[in-house]
């Protein structure tokens, strides 16, 4: 069960990206990135298990939309920051790599996760090491993990735990 | 037409954040304050980019939105890598002022190894 919905979640993410490349398409374009795609998702590709972890249940569907639209907010706020200390004359940075813990088991969870914080306001992952991330922060402003955790992961991990858990 | 315009407008934006990312780099103290600088402003600076490149062109819509989902999925892990490496040969985060010593819990974690 678990390698079917593997190979039809590779196939259907290789045949949505080449569709999108090659939009408008003709039907045979279809049948060629649908066949190629078909030939690659039944490729015994240990790097494939990582999809395992996804499925479409409906409230998952509804989370990742929210983390989307999260996702956004958190995007154009961070550019707004570094717009912001980068023009102030004074620069106004306080940096050091802090240390953060994350609740996530699924490796593409922690993935996006550290995509997430990366481009978030004022920080960027160095290094993650199981459930550690050693998190850049522009603008220390903690020096407990706890505290650091909450304000840097907890936005994202909420939606994330739902949507991979 | 009207979408060609906010098409433009966009694209403006787009690398104005650019502009700023290349102000960033040349300001910034030390390299993670410029990857700081350079991811943040580069992902939306592209993304607006190839958004108003979208509203222009009709029929490029679908084919801009990959390279959206790309950018934003490819970008931070880059950049990760690059700060990444930056740390294994042993550069300290800055510290303003030379009174207080630099926060660094990953150099901590690898010397106790």
């Amino acid at each position: 069960m678990k390698t079917i919905r593997m190979r039809l979640a590779t196939f259907l993410i290789l045949t949505v990206i080449w569709l999108l490349v090659m939009y408008p398409f003709s039907s045979a374009d279809l049948a060629l990135g649908a066949g190629i795609a078909l030939f690659l998702s039944l490729l015994p590709l240990p790097g494939l298990r990582i999809y395992e972890e996804i499925s479409p249940a409906p409230r998952k569907i509804i989370y990742a939309l929210i983390f989307l639209l999260v996702f956004v907010k958190a995007v154009i706020l961070s550019n707004l920051d570094v717009a912001f200390r980068v023009l102030k004359p004074s620069l106004p940075i306080n940096p050091g790599i802090v240390r953060v813990k994350t609740k996530l088991k699924s490796r593409l969870g922690r993935l996006f996760l550290a995509n997430a914080i990366t481009l978030t306001p004022g920080t960027i992952t160095v290094e993650a090491e199981g459930e550690d991330f050693y998190i850049h922060w522009i603008d220390v402003a903690s020096h407990d993990v706890d505290e650091s955790t909450s304000k840097i992961v907890s936005g994202f991990e909420k939606y994330l735990e739902v949507i991979f858990g | 037409m009207i979408m060609g315009y906010i098409g433009g407008i966009l694209a403006i934006i787009g690398s104005l954040f650019l502009l700023l990312a290349a102000i960033g780099l040349i300001r910034m103290p030390d390299t993670y304050n410029r990857m700081q600088a350079g991811t943040k402003a580069t992902t939306l600076g592209s993304a607006l980019i190839f958004a108003g490149i979208a509203l222009h062109q009709p029929g490029w819509e679908l084919k801009m939105t990959g390279l959206i989902i790309f950018v934003f999925l490819t970008n931070p892990l880059s950049s990760h890598a690059l700060a990444r490496a930056a740390h294994f040969i042993g550069m300290n985060p800055f510290v303003k002022g030379k009174s207080q010593s630099s926060r660094d819990d990953l150099k901590a974690r690898r010397d106790e190894e």
